[in-house]
Order: structure tokens, then C-alpha cells, then sequence
């Protein structure tokens, strides 16, 4: 972390958004983590998304567990709601705001130890319930404020930075979600800034739950030889699985590909997802090929990146539940609150 | 510089001393490479007598050019590139100066007693001769200056007016030249060069600036003459005491800093109506918008797009001007023509013309060997400073015509360099070259040893004696000099330039935690392309194509380069406190700029104060 603040200089020749915002209005408060934290990185790439998708940053909720990944959404968009729950309790906490307010952003930035140890159980039913969110799991395969032991999410074999070699099979949250269902499932890494950003768009416009899982290096604790979360292990064991193009839904898709290459996703905003399998033959619409594919990578040690599954036909929780279109917090008094006699009413109907 | 790069942008040399020295855009402004950031910081930290004599070591009168510095530096600060007003360089070089010790003994130049036996004659005692005897004392030669007026200072003298820069500063400075032993001739003009030459000096320095008024031949001119007056020549005559008064309207031809000077000095000698007339629109004055600030605020009229026609002359006497009015077609800045749209009679008692100035040289026979092109200037190299005639040296404004003061000290120094070597019958050319040190400000995990913290902090503007009082007499100076208070903000505007972000591309883990803090966007890390590629691939668009731009070595993990628009770095430090490798520093750049004194065999001496802790690109 660093003790100055990051100065508000006008400089000329800065870009705004189509809403007139510059970059740094989409910033937050200063980052106490470490330097070189690759969640500082997911940071910036989560400020760089919203800028460029042009988001009233007020339209927007962040939430969080407990943990260093949970201290991000501090640092970015101030001027978003936030919560900061319980550890692993992120998911009900969405799911409630989803509720009140579906025309809420919602973006839950969760860690490996917050989603897949003390919040497993609260992971699973966010992706079983498709909520519409973007659910971020910075990923770096140790408890980073308690001094480093591993997580659920390292991998088996991997050295700590005291020596210990991890005997546990790690809990992976992608093949994790895609089993049990869900919408939209990526990984990405907190040090392909171009990927990340694409990937984190599409995961906001998707309607449900986007999964994106990044692997994150802890510098401190996890950034060594032996490691399988280090900046070096993953950038000699990078495996795009193809690549992603977000497409806003005014522009039109200006590259040109191959029928059979690519494949279109229409998101309900009408923006689109270009899916390029580039050469790897890869389609991540077919889940069970996806599946077979993820378990040979692991096999070898690969860290298969990209837009990994997606069926943005899933309904999503309000379409299930058949809610009112209008927000909760829009609608009449007399309408949430229908008296006592409307109640006697209901409960008659059910004798 | 960076137009022949390549088609590949190959890793920057920043060895080459060049490369960081023209981040420090105010030292590479300053004709006399000034370390600006410095003694900025040392005025921060109280230490005025080492700022003081910092400034002495490269521009020699700080006190004078803290009042009257044509201030290249100013315009070049960076301060001035985040929409704001620049860095008061000048007037806290003055702070330096006002609050120096008295006594300065001490640390000036220790003149050896055993003489080196080498006489060096200089003629006219301003700033350029001045600054040659300051060099070459030291080393131990004999320095004689004539001059023709009864007090040393040329121009700083005889031009500048007293209320802009009083007579004791310039004597204090003009003192620690002379009190080293130098041998100064007043009333003692030199109207043969031949005799001069006859007498067996080592050496001749010619210093005599640049002293013709330039004339401006109209009907009337001849028959008006009593009222009519040469600029630079009335300053002088004013500043000598000869002339006392001036007529209640004048009208002032020209619009540089001269007339400026004459404008205002008019309101001191009794007019009370003065007008500038100018020939164009405002953005081609001449003057520096500082000046032509102070002349307003003292309401003198500026009347643009008026060219002069004649003197209008009644019984023998001038009455006014007749001016054509003039409308100009501009574009893109520049006049592409123009229209005269009717004719003006401004009634005045008094013109001064203030047209510009030559340099002359009547008593320079023309059969010595010393060699005058088609307009009477004399052939000068631009590195040496010598004439065609070996042992004949010009500086300051009689070798290239007029400048301004830092650009007649800077001559001095290599003109003193050329003496020293000639006296020796050793090659001009080989001068010594400029030698840099970077060492590390690094103090702990977030501490660095200098003012880091971005200040906001708007530009403060100096007081100035009230209007009422400013006219009872010549020398009540105008600026009153910065308060403690504006001082201390002063110099938090400081950007600190001088501190570099050195890059280690074999630390680099590619984290991008510097791009992301950056608060400017400078930084990009980018995959190796050819030149446009990879300027397309910046953070934030290029936007000053005369800044240096930083690239890499390639970086080990994925290979890309690290690219940095140092045109936009504010030298906040974040980049090095952000990262966890140490792979961006924040480094002093100290450059040293041999003098004559250096050419001896002896290491430089320039400013390697700040050089004892630091040592070649360390970490």
C-alpha cells in the first residue's frame, strides 16, 4: 500500500464517457493492500469496465464477504451503494438487494476462501438461483490476511511459502458452477487486462449469474517458486480457451469471421457476446463437451482462461420467481402493505 | 529527437545525459542549466545561502536575475502542462538571494595568490565579461575589464531601471567578481582593438553587448530631434542622472521589454499620459506578458495595430504622431496580410523609440583578421565563442545580438572554457562532456527524501508597492518579494522534476499496479511494435511530440516493454511505492557542467554536492 493519496490532476486531452465521467470518477478510496496485489489489478479493471460501459456509478450495488478480496469494492466507484457482510454471507445479502431492487448493478466481489470455504454453501445457491449478478472471485489460493495457509482453492502439491507441500484436492469454482448449472462461467487472470475487462463487461450485461473466477496472485504470500497462483506459474501456463468480444448494442460486429469459428450470443440489452474459438475448435455453449475439455487442461496443469461456458437463455431469479416488474422500492405503500383484511382474504383462499 | 527512431523503438539510452536532463524542463530551459528543482528544495528547507550560492554556481547573479531574468524556464515548467499557472522560478531564485547570509565569503571561489601568469583583457563590464573573470580568477589568471561607462554592469546598469532592480543588488553581486582580484578600468573606453591587441594580451574578450538603438527615419525626425529619443540610450542617460524629466504625454514606438522599461520609467520622470503603440495585435508583442502586466497595472495605455507615418512637427516642435491603423488577416498565427483602414494624429510631448537594438563595432579595425559578415556582425562560433581571429572571443549580445542576461552568462562559461584551453594551445573543441549522477531518494518502505505529495496549491502572486507610492522617485522597487507564507506554498508547487522514475525492466513482475495508480496515465505496458503501433497503444494520447518518451527493455515474463510519456509524469512517486519489486526508483538526477576550472585534469566540481551519496544508476 502507499501512504499519499493519488492526486486529482487536470491534466488536457481527458477522455469522458458517453455520460461525461472521466476514469477516476469510477475510482474508490485509497488501497490498503499490498503493492503489487493482483486485486489492486481487478480494481482497475472493474473501474475500466464501468467507465466504458458509460454506468451511472449510483445504479450500481457492490457487496462483499470478508477477506482481502473483499476489501476491494472500497476501491472502486464511490459513488456506488455497498455492503460489506459477514464472511461468506455476500450471496444472501445480493440476493435480498436483488430483490428490494432489480434495477440495481450488482457486482459481489468474493475471495477462493470467502466462495469456496466458509460461503460454499451460499456460493452454490447464488449460481443455483441464476441471480443477476456479477459475481467476482478473486482467486489467489491462500489466506492472505492471516499470513498465508492455503485455501480450498490451491492446488493439490503446491508449495506454500514456508515450504509446506498442500495434500487437499483444491475445490475448482468453475467446473464447481458449470456442474451445478450455471449461466455464465469464466476465469480470467488479474494480469491480462484486456481479457479481464472484456470478460467483466459481458459478466455485467449478462442476465444471471456470471461466475468469473481470477486468478489473482498474492504477492506476499503467494508469488514463489512452487507456487500455482504466482504471476509466473500462470502467465507460463496461460491457456485462452479462444476469445471473447463484448459488443455494446449499438455498435455493429465489425470484424469478420469464419462460420463454424464463431459464435454470436445476443444478451436481452441487445449487446453481444462474440465467442472465437480460435483454431481450439472450443464452444462454450456445449456444456458437457466444456466439461470433458476443463478436465483434460487440469490434468496437465493448464490455466484455461476466457469465457468458459454460457446460456444466456437461463431464466434468472426474478423470471422464476415472476415478480413485479417494478422495483420493490417503487412500488405504493398501500400495494407492499395491503392491510389485514386483504390478508384474511388470502389466508381463506388457502383453507 | 525522435522523429529518426527506428522502425522498432529501440530501448531509451538514458545513460546519455541528455535523456533525463530534458525531463527537468525548467534546467534544460535555462540557457545556464540552472538546477531549478533544487535549490527549490533547499529554499523549502530554509537553507537560502546554499540555494543562494547553488544559483551562483551556474547563472553567477542570482539576485539580479531573481528580479529581471527573461525566465525561459518559466514557460517550459511542468507545472504549467496540468492547467495551471508555472512554478515563480524567478522570484524564488530572489527569495534565495534576499535571505542569504550576509556574508558569503566563505563559500565563493578561493582565488589562488601564485597567479598563472596568462593576462586576459575584457571589454565592457556586464554580465558576459563579469562572468568570464568569475571562471577564469579561480584558475589564477589575470583579468582586466575596461569599461567606458563610470560604473560596472553594462545593460543590467544603464537599461534596467532602478525601481525593477535597485542599484545595491547589483553592486553586492557585481562585487564578488570584482573583490576577486579583478583589474576594473572605468572611463577607460577602448576605441582601438588594434591598440589593445598591440599590448600583448593572452586574451581578448569582447563584452560590449549590443548598444545601438535602432532608428526609425520618418518626416519629422530630424526637425523634432529635441523630443525624439533612442530607447536604450534615454534608460542610460536616466540611469546616469542625466536626464531628470520628460514631457507630460508620451508616446513609446515598439513593444518589447524595452519599452516596457521606458514607459514606466516616463511615469517616474513626471509624464502622466503614456501610451505603447504597438504595430500588431498582442500576440506578436514582443515583450513577456509579465512585463506588459506590470506596465498596465500602472496604466500605461497599450494601442494595437497602429504603425507609424512621421512626426507631426508645429513651429519647430513636435506636437504628436501621425499613425496609419492597420487591420490584419490571421491564420493559424500567423499575419498573412493586411489593411490600412485610416490615418490617427496622437498629440505628445515626447517619442521614445523602442525598436530594437544592433550591436556596433566601430573601433574594431577591420584589418586585423577579425571577420564581420554583410551585416556588420561579427563571425563567431557557436561552441567556442571565438572570432576568426585566434585569441579574440565575443559573448553575450555583441556575439549573436541581443538576448538577455542568463544567455550572456551561459557565454561566459564556454567562453571562459575557450580562453583557458587557448591560453594552454590546447583544442577548443575538446571540452569536457556533461557528466550525470542518478542516486536513489528512496528512504524506507514509503518514504522518499523529497516532497512527494502532489500540492494543488494555485501560483502566488508577489505584492507590489501600492500605486500611490511608486512615482516619487526612480528607485523604489516595485515587487516586494514573496512572504514567508507564499513562500512555503511556493515551493510545494514544485513538481521535482529532477527526481526521475528509473525503470528496472529485469525486476518487473508485470503486475500493472504503477499503471493503475498512475494519476496521469503516463505509463503503458505494451507488446514491442514498431514506432506509431506502439505511441497508438498508449494509456492516454500523446500530446507534446517535443517530450521524451521512455521505452523498456523487453520485460522477462511476457516480453512487452514498459513505455513512459514523460510529458505527463508529475513525479509523484506512486509508480516506485506501488511496486512490490523495486523495479521503478525515484532517482536525483544531479548534472555537472564543466566549467573553466574543470579543465585543469581535475574531476568536475559542478554540482556534485548531491553528488557524494549518489553513484552511476544504482538502486
Amino acid at each position: 500500500m502507499s501512504f499519499i493519496k493519488k492526486p486529482k490532476i487536470d491534466l488536457p486531452g481527458q477522455l469522458a464517457n458517453k455520460i461525461g465521467l472521466l476514469k477516476r470518477d469510477y475510482e474508490g478510496v485509497l488501497s490498503t493492500l499490498c503493492a503489487g496485489c493482483g486485486h489492486d489489478s481487478i480494481t482497475a479493471a472493474i473501474v475500466q469496465a464501468f467507465w466504458e460501459l458509460s454506468i451511472p456509478p449510483e445504479q450500481v450495488i457492490k457487496l462483499s464477504g470478508i477477506g482481502c478480496s473483499s476489501k476491494t469494492p472500497a476501491y472502486f466507484l464511490s459513488g456506488a451503494h455497498g455492503f460489506n457482510s459477514v464472511h461468506g454471507r455476500m450471496p444472501s445479502v445480493a440476493t435480498g438487494a436483488q430483490a428490494g431492487n432489480r434495477d440495481l448493478i450488482c457486482i459481489g466481489v468474493s475471495g477462493d476462501g470467502d466462495s469456496l470455504s466458509i460461503g460454499f454453501g451460499q456460493f452454490g445457491h447464488a449460481v443455483r438461483r441464476n441471480l443477476n449478478m456479477l459475481y467476482i472471485i478473486e482467486n489467489n489460493g491462500v489466506y492472505g490476511l492471516t499470513k498465508g495457509q492455503f485455501s480450498a482453492a490451491a492446488d493439490k502439491g503446491s508449495k506454500s511459502k514456508r515450504g509446506d507441500i498442500n495434500q487437499w484436492k483444491n475445490i475448482d469454482a468453475v467446473s464447481t458452477a458449470i456442474s451445478m448449472g450455471s449461466s455464465f462461467v469464466a476465469r480470467s487472470f488479474s494480469g491480462d487486462r484486456e481479457q479481464l475487462v472484456t470478460l467483466i463487461k459481458a459478466g455485467i450485461m449478462h442476465p444471471g449469474c456470471a461466475i468469473l473466477d481470477v486468478v489473482s496472485p498474492c504477492v506476499t504470500f503467494n508469488n514463489h517458486v512452487g507456487s500455482t497462483k504466482s504471476y509466473t506459474y500462470t502467465r507460463d501456463h496461460y491457456h485462452p480457451a479462444g476469445q471473447t468480444d463484448f459488443i455494446p448494442p449499438t455498435s455493429e460486429i465489425m470484424v469478420s469471421y469464419a462460420e463454424g469459428d464463431s459464435t454470436v450470443v445476443e444478451l436481452h440489452d441487445g449487446s453481444k457476446l462474440l465467442l472465437k474459438k480460435a483454431g481450439s475448435g472450443y464452444d462454450a455453449t456445449d456444456r458437457s463437451r466444456v466439461m470433458r475439455y476443463l478436465e483434460q487442461q487440469r490434468a496437465r496443469g493448464e490455466v484455461v482462461t476466457g469465457l468458459l461456458f454460457i446460456n444466456a437463455e437461463l431464466p434468472e431469479m426474478h423470471r422464476i420467481y415472476r415478480t413485479s416488474e417494478t422495483p420493490m422500492k417503487d412500488l405504493d405503500f398501500e400495494k407492499l402493505n395491503p392491510g389485514s383484511e386483504a390478508l384474511q382474504k388470502l389466508q381463506a383462499g388457502m383453507r | 529527437m525522435w522523429g529518426d527512431l527506428a522502425s522498432e523503438m529501440k530501448p531509451t539510452d538514458t545513460n546519455n545525459p541528455d535523456y533525463y536532463h530534458k525531463v527537468v524542463d525548467c534546467q534544460w530551459a535555462c540557457p545556464a542549466h540552472t538546477d531549478v528543482p533544487e535549490y527549490i528544495r533547499k529554499i523549502a528547507q530554509g537553507q537560502f545561502t546554499d540555494a543562494y550560492i547553488q544559483n551562483r554556481e551556474s547563472n553567477v547573479f542570482p539576485g539580479i536575475l531573481g528580479r529581471v531574468c527573461d525566465r525561459p524556464c518559466e514557460p517550459a515548467c511542468r507545472r504549467g502542462r496540468t492547467n495551471e499557472k508555472p512554478v515563480a522560478i524567478c522570484r524564488l531564485k530572489r527569495v534565495a538571494a534576499d535571505h542569504r547570509a550576509e556574508d558569503i565569503s566563505d563559500r565563493l571561489p578561493i582565488i589562488p595568490e601564485k597567479k598563472n601568469g596568462k593576462k586576459i583583457a575584457l571589454i565592457g563590464a556586464g554580465c558576459a565579461s563579469l562572468t568570464v573573470a568569475n571562471d577564469l580568477m579561480p584558475v589564477g589568471y589575470e583579468c582586466t575589464i575596461f569599461e567606458a561607462l563610470t560604473e560596472p554592469g553594462g545593460l543590467m546598469r544603464s537599461n534596467i531601471p532602478s525601481f525593477r532592480l535597485p542599484g545595491n543588488v547589483l553592486n553586492e553581486e557585481i562585487d564578488y567578481i570584482v573583490d576577486m582580484g579583478v583589474d576594473l578600468r572605468l572611463n577607460h573606453p577602448i576605441n582601438s582593438m588594434k591598440e589593445l591587441l598591440e599590448k600583448g594580451y593572452d586574451a581578448v574578450f569582447v563584452g560590449t553587448g549590443a548598444p545601438k538603438g535602432k532608428e526609425l527615419n520618418l518626416p519629422g525626425r530630424q526637425a523634432g530631434g529635441d523630443n525624439i529619443h533612442i530607447g536604450i540610450t534615454w534608460l542610460e542617460s536616466v540611469a546616469f542622472g542625466h536626464e531628470k524629466s520628460i514631457g507630460k504625454r508620451v508616446l513609446i514606438i515598439g513593444v518589447g521589454n524595452t519599452a516596457m522599461d521606458c514607459c514606466r520609467t516616463s511615469l517616474r520622470l513626471g509624464a502622466e499620459d503614456v501610451k505603447v503603440m504597438a504595430r500588431k495585435p498582442r500576440d506578436f508583442f514582443k515583450a513577456s506578458d509579465w512585463e506588459l502586466e506590470d506596465a498596465e497595472e500602472e496604466n500605461v495605455e497599450i494601442i494595437v495595430n497602429h504603425a507609424p507615418k512621421e512626426f507631426v512637427i508645429e513651429d519647430g516642435r513636435l506636437v504628436g504622431m501621425r499613425f496609419k491603423q492597420v487591420e490584419y488577416e490571421i491564420e493559424h498565427g500567423r499575419i498573412v496580410g493586411q489593411m490600412t483602414t485610416g490615418e490617427i494624429v496622437v498629440p505628445c510631448d515626447d517619442v521614445i523609440l523602442a525598436i530594437g537594438q544592433d550591436n556596433a563595432f566601430p573601433w574594431i579595425e577591420r584589418d586585423l583578421g577579425i571577420e564581420f559578415d554583410q551585416w556588420e556582425v561579427p563571425v563567431v562560433d557557436e561552441t567556442t565563442f571565438e572570432s576568426t581571429l585566434p585569441g579574440v572571443f565575443f559573448g553575450g549580445d555583441s556575439a549573436f545580438g541581443p538576448k538577455n542576461i542568463i544567455w550572456a552568462v551561459e557565454h561566459g562559461h564556454q567562453a571562459a572554457i575557450s580562453i583557458h584551453r587557448h591560453c594552454h594551445d590546447e583544442d577548443l573543441r575538446e571540452r569536457l562532456p556533461v557528466m550525470m549522477n542518478l542516486g536513489s531518494r528512496k528512504m524506507g518502505m514509503h518514504e522518499w527524501s523529497y516532497s512527494n505529495d502532489f500540492d494543488p496549491a494555485a501560483r502566488r502572486k508577489m505584492e507590489h508597492v501600492q500605486l500611490s507610492q511608486r512615482f516619487k522617485d526612480l528607485t523604489t522597487e516595485v515587487e516586494l518579494g514573496f512572504t514567508p507564507e507564499q513562500v512555503q506554498t511556493e515551493v510545494e508547487r514544485c513538481l521535482n522534476c529532477d527526481i526521475q522514475t528509473v525503470f528496472f525492466n529485469e525486476l518487473c513482475i508485470e503486475c500493472d499496479a504503477c499503471i493503475d495508480i498512475c494519476p496521469t496515465q503516463c505509463l503503458t505496458m505494451t507488446p514491442k511494435a514498431e514506432e506509431v503501433d506502439l505511441l497508438g497503444q498508449l494509456k492516454a494520447p500523446r500530446r507534446n511530440h517535443e517530450q521524451p518518451m521512455y521505452v523498456s527493455d523487453v520485460l522477462k515474463q511476457t516480453k512487452r516493454v514498459m513505455v513512459k510519456d514523460e510529458n505527463l509524469c508529475v513525479h509523484c512517486s506512486l509508480c516506485a511505492e506501488r511496486c512490490p519489486t523495486a523495479a521503478w526508483d525515484m532517482q536525483k538526477s544531479s548534472f555537472m557542467f564543466p566549467r573553466a576550472i574543470d579543465h585543469n585534469g581535475k574531476p568536475p566540481t559542478g554540482l556534485d554536492k548531491n553528488g557524494k551519496d549518489a553513484c552511476q544508476k544504482s538502486g
